[in-house]
């Protein structure tokens, strides 16, 4: 009866009243005490269990106390058993989300720290579990070795991914540099010393354990952390990203719950049989409707929409920005049968609301089936839960089960198709080349931004404080850049002092809306552009100054 | 006996016969049958001997362990001259043979996963992890397609899309594969189910990564990809060699064939190999140029001017080794000083994965992964010390060789939004400007 009150979304298959295993417990150190004895019998008894064809003959977990606090018990002990659980799970329920809230409102170095603490316990639930499937809490080094390996794969990522927002920070401390530089060397020879360690603790008795064990942690790193990092990298992309998805997520729970509690009749799967179509279905179209509005909400700030960056004048993270043409208002027409309905020729709206309905139908579709695999894993261990953190709720990782694809699919959709490759990876990659390397690629961004309009900031100072001397320092620039000769002289000579529409101020502005202004006519760029890449990419001079003398030929139209 | 014969990597227990082992771990996949795979490795029954007709008729005369030896040795000096056939052809058969071997240990090695938890004919699980390898493999080659042949990608309009949203396919390919597990888990199976699984992937891990890190490398140049090879098969055979000749202190309990002096001598005579390898190599073009596909003429060709690190110098010998060698400087290419690095990797931590390979077979009560080479066991066999070298060169590449590839990051930055262009064109003037690389006169700041 109590498996009626669960949420529909994803818990596992038991009920939460019943007191929940003691997998939380195990972590304190009391595991059972028949593990040492067993080590002297047969093993191919204990593969025999392990390995077994079905799942009939693995001994249940058994159950271990209630961790409800006794401020809860008091507070509803008037009330019987079912319900209790049910204010217990809902009590939780508001404390978790407005946990959420608060860490949102302090900030995204906090939701970092957040991602990183439940990516921790994570780990260490299902690792956790692992030692009780296996027996093998005390096999030699192999705590040891979990945690070690979840810290070598920390730091690999971090250095990928965070330590590029940092980049400013990094460049004033050489020893970081030297980190930076030989990062991923640094992080292999880490996981080197892991394995070799592993492989030197192999014991006679214990190998195909520990080989369990070994795969077992690989396979729980590549889940967690991986996913982890991804929700911090959407997260550094504009808070947003990392909002409105997980609460797609937690809607479509709450809202197929509830559509199955009153309308479920057909069951959906035969892994999770409390599940509903009318639970899935009406779920569905519920998180799609949320999403979209939810988006629409949270557009609107700044705060929510913009890069996180890392200023190192103030020493912390900062979210202002231009916020860019996914959150601004458009107006899109009605298709004719909506105008009918709504009685209005076009409607205003976030580009970014097309995407929530894509985020939105990727929680309610597939993201279930991350909580049926997560179903399948307890099944197929005999667990109820994960772990016993949260009372009502069982461990943190039965609250993240669904979302975990999530999070993956969101970095791709963003790589694929809001914008390019990560701008701080780029720069970092840029840093790391030799200096006359990062010169060539200097001179040729320079050349690159001008010509587009986006950069013009001697020309500016030439403009504005209107010294003739700077714009000759600038022609000399062009030519010390270049090394086009005279030709340049006359080229800039001609672009810098040609109509008066190129003069101070009009368009001499880096504009980051992303309209650039340009000096040379617009037909070109692009050409020019490609003739660039290729300039460099050949090295020579040579088709520098066929560039160059397309440019001219260009320039000349003025 | 014959166990002296055995190369000083491989750890077999029984005799040779046995070797050809269980008929269960065939890789044409019959299936398994229930507790050979499980028994004592003494008591395996024999099955058919799969060295060819030929030799058996050659070697008929000669006692068993000889007759091991030679079959052993024939087999050996086959690989190596296939090897060297497969280099002349060039880098684009040797792709072909790294995804051919690839294919063959991820099979091997989810066929022992079948033998081990008999789940030959769990519903779904052999389409599944074929599927599974075959999305992963789709991934890492578009991967690399996009960016060694960018301007033939460029050039083909559904190319062009499809490497655009690569990323975005491949994780949509990946997810139809879960959600058929998901919806394949059957009542009963759910634990073996979530074991295949976990072990298809910690398989794809291992082998699909480390063939695509080879790819990467031979693409870098062949040298890169045929010196740490030869270095690992060098160690191997060296190691065997001083083992067998001076071999008295036994190494590591996991393998206890291994001596202290094989490993020591083995270590020194890599070295050494790998210096007169690389010496004899670094002279040709063929092997030192990164591999590039040639638009014009639709293929790879390997023709560039060779850079700093295989053009000879100059460097001055250590007074210790001038008295000895009497000369007091010498010409050497300074790829040469990297080999010596990639060996002593070779020789040094090549050995930690033979001894995991080692492990995991006592673990799982086999022989050898598979029964493909006579005489060696499966291509796993063969391989397993190379598994982490393969990583260690692409790492070692990526760190102390070069950098990013130059025009690749200008058209990633020409890819991205104006305002983060500006951003990334002052961060970079700001960190030239510290380095002193920006004069007055090119800068007007």
């Amino acid at each position: 009866m109590l498996e009626l009150r669960h949420r529909g979304g994803c818990p596992g298959s038991g009920g939460a009243a019943a007191p929940p295993p003691r997998e939380g417990e195990a972590a304190g150190g009391d595991h059972e005490t028949e593990s040492t004895s067993d080590k002297e019998t047969d093993i191919d008894d204990r593969y025999g269990d392990l390995d077994s064809r079905t799942d009939s003959d693995i001994p249940e977990i058994p159950p271990s106390s209630d961790r409800t606090p006794e401020i809860l018990k008091k507070a509803l002990s008037g009330l019987s058993s079912r319900w209790k659980n049910w204010w217990i799970r809902g009590i939780l329920t508001l404390t978790m989300i407005s946990l959420f809230f608060l860490i949102i409102y302090m900030g995204s170095f906090m939701l970092m720290l957040l991602v990183l603490g439940i990516q921790v316990k994570c780990f260490h639930e299902i690792i956790t579990i692992g030692y009780r499937v296996y027996r093998s809490y005390d096999l030699p080094w192999f705590r040891t070795l979990s945690w070690y390996f979840l810290l070598c794969v920390n730091y690999f990522f971090y250095g990928e991914t965070v330590a590029d927002y940092f980049a400013t920070f990094v460049q004033r401390e050489e020893q970081l540099q030297f980190l930076i530089r030989y990062h991923r060397f640094i992080s292999f020879a880490l996981y080197l010393a892991g394995f070799c360690m592993f492989v030197l603790s192999l014991v006679k008795k214990h190998y195909r354990l520990q080989f369990y064990m070994f795969a077992w942690t690989h396979v729980t790193l590549l889940i967690t952390v991986t996913q982890s990092h991804l929700v911090i990298q959407n997260l550094f992309e504009g808070m947003i990203w990392f909002l409105v998805p997980i609460s797609s997520v937690i809607c479509n729970d709450i809202t197929a719950y509830l559509f199955g509690f009153f309308f479920g009749r057909t069951p959906l799967i035969k892994l999770s049989p409390k599940k509903t179509w009318e639970g899935f279905i009406g779920g569905f179209f519920s998180t799609v409707v949320f999403g979209f509005i939810a988006a629409y909400m949270l557009s609107k700030y700044q705060y929510f929409v913009c890069p996180v960056e890392y200023r190192s004048d103030v020493n912390s993270f900062v979210t202002e920005c231009e916020p860019s043409e996914l959150f601004q208002l458009q107006s899109y027409s009605l298709p004719p049968f909506l105008k009918a309905v709504l009685r209005q020729e076009t409607v205003s709206l976030y580009p970014f609301q097309i995407h929530s309905i894509a985020l939105s139908t990727f929680a309610s579709l597939i993201g279930p089936f991350g909580g049926f695999f997560a179903s399948g894993f307890k099944r197929a261990f005999k667990i109820k839960d994960f772990a016993n953190t949260i009372p009502g709720h069982g461990g943190i990782m039965d609250r993240f089960d669904c979302q975990y694809l999530m999070a993956t699919f969101v970095h791709v959709y963003i790589t694929s198709f809001i914008r390019g490759p990560n701008p701080s990876k780029v720069l970092q990659q840029l840093l790391v080349l030799q200096p006359e390397q990062q010169l060539n690629i200097y001179k040729t961004l320079k050349t690159h931004l001008i010509e587009k309009g986006i950069l013009q900031p001697t020309l500016k100072a030439a403009m504005d404080t209107g010294k003739p001397d700077a714009l000759r320092t600038l022609q000399q620039g062009l030519l010390k850049v270049t090394g086009w000769g005279t030709t340049a002289a006359s080229v800039s000579h001609r672009l810098f002092q040609g109509s008066p529409k190129h003069q101070a101020g009009s368009q001499c502005v880096a504009s980051p809306s992303g309209r650039p202004h340009t000096l040379i006519s617009p037909r070109e760029p692009a050409r020019l552009g490609s003739s660039m890449q290729k300039a460099f990419k050949d090295g020579s001079n040579q088709s520098l100054n066929q560039t160059l003398t397309a440019n001219i030929s260009v320039s000349r139209s003025f | 006996m014959t166990e002296l014969r055995q190369r000083a990597v491989r750890e077999p227990d029984a005799p040779p016969e046995d070797k050809e082992s269980e008929s269960e771990i065939k890789v044409d996949g019959e299936t398994a049958s229930d507790s050979e795979s499980r028994a004592e490795a003494v008591s395996l029954a024999t099955s058919a001997d799969d060295t060819p007709e030929v030799l058996n008729r050659a070697l008929s005369n000669l006692s068993s362990r000889w007759k091991n030896w030679w079959v052993r040795g024939i087999l050996t000096l086959a690989m190596i001259a296939f090897f060297f056939i497969i280099i002349y052809l060039g880098p684009m058969v040797l792709m072909i043979i790294v995804m051919c071997v690839q294919i063959k240990c991820f099979h091997e090695i989810i066929t022992i996963g079948y033998n081990v938890y008999h789940s030959y004919d769990l519903p779904w699980f052999r389409t599944l992890s074929w599927y599974f390898l075959l999305c992963v493999n789709y991934f890492f080659y578009g991967e690399t397609v996009t960016d060694y042949f960018f301007t033939l990608v460029q050039r083909e309009e559904p190319l062009r899309i499809l490497s655009k949203y690569h990323r975005f396919i491949s994780f949509t390919l990946y997810l139809i594969g879960f959600c058929m597990f998901v919806l394949s888990l059957v009542k009963k199976h759910y634990r073996l189910q979530f074991y295949m699984f976990g072990w298809t992937h910690v398989t794809l891990l291992i082998v699909v990564t480390q063939s695509h890190l080879v790819i990467h490398n031979l693409f870098e140049g062949m040298i890169w990809f045929i010196v740490p090879i030869s270095c690992v098969i060098c160690n191997d055979i060296m190691a065997y060699m001083f083992g067998f000749f001076f071999g008295r202190t036994p190494l590591i309990k996991l393998s206890p064939k291994k001596t202290w002096e094989g490993f020591i001598g083995g270590f020194f005579a890599t070295v050494v190999f790998g210096l007169l390898l690389s010496y004899v190599m670094s002279g040709y073009r063929c092997f030192v140029c990164p591999v590039e596909y040639n638009n014009d003429t639709n293929s790879f060709t390997v023709d560039c001017e060779p850079s700093d690190l295989f053009r000879l110098q100059e460097y001055n010998i250590p007074e210790v080794i001038q008295s000895v060698i009497g000369l007091t400087t010498i010409w050497m290419y300074p790829f040469q000083i990297h080999s010596i690095a990639l060996s002593t990797f070779a020789s040094l931590i090549g050995p930690f994965g033979g001894f995991f390979a080692s492990g995991f077979k006592r673990a799982f009560k086999i022989k050898d992964f598979a029964n493909t080479i006579p005489g060696h066991g499966g291509i796993m066999d063969r391989f397993d010390c190379q598994y982490l070298m393969a990583t260690f060169v692409n790492v070692y590449i990526a760190s102390f060789i070069r950098g990013p590839n130059p025009s690749k990051l200008i058209q990633q930055f020409l890819t991205l939004r104006p305002d983060q262009q500006l951003h990334i064109f002052n961060t970079l003037r700001s960190h030239l400007a510290d380095k002193g690389m920006l004069t007055a006169t090119t800068e007007d700041e």
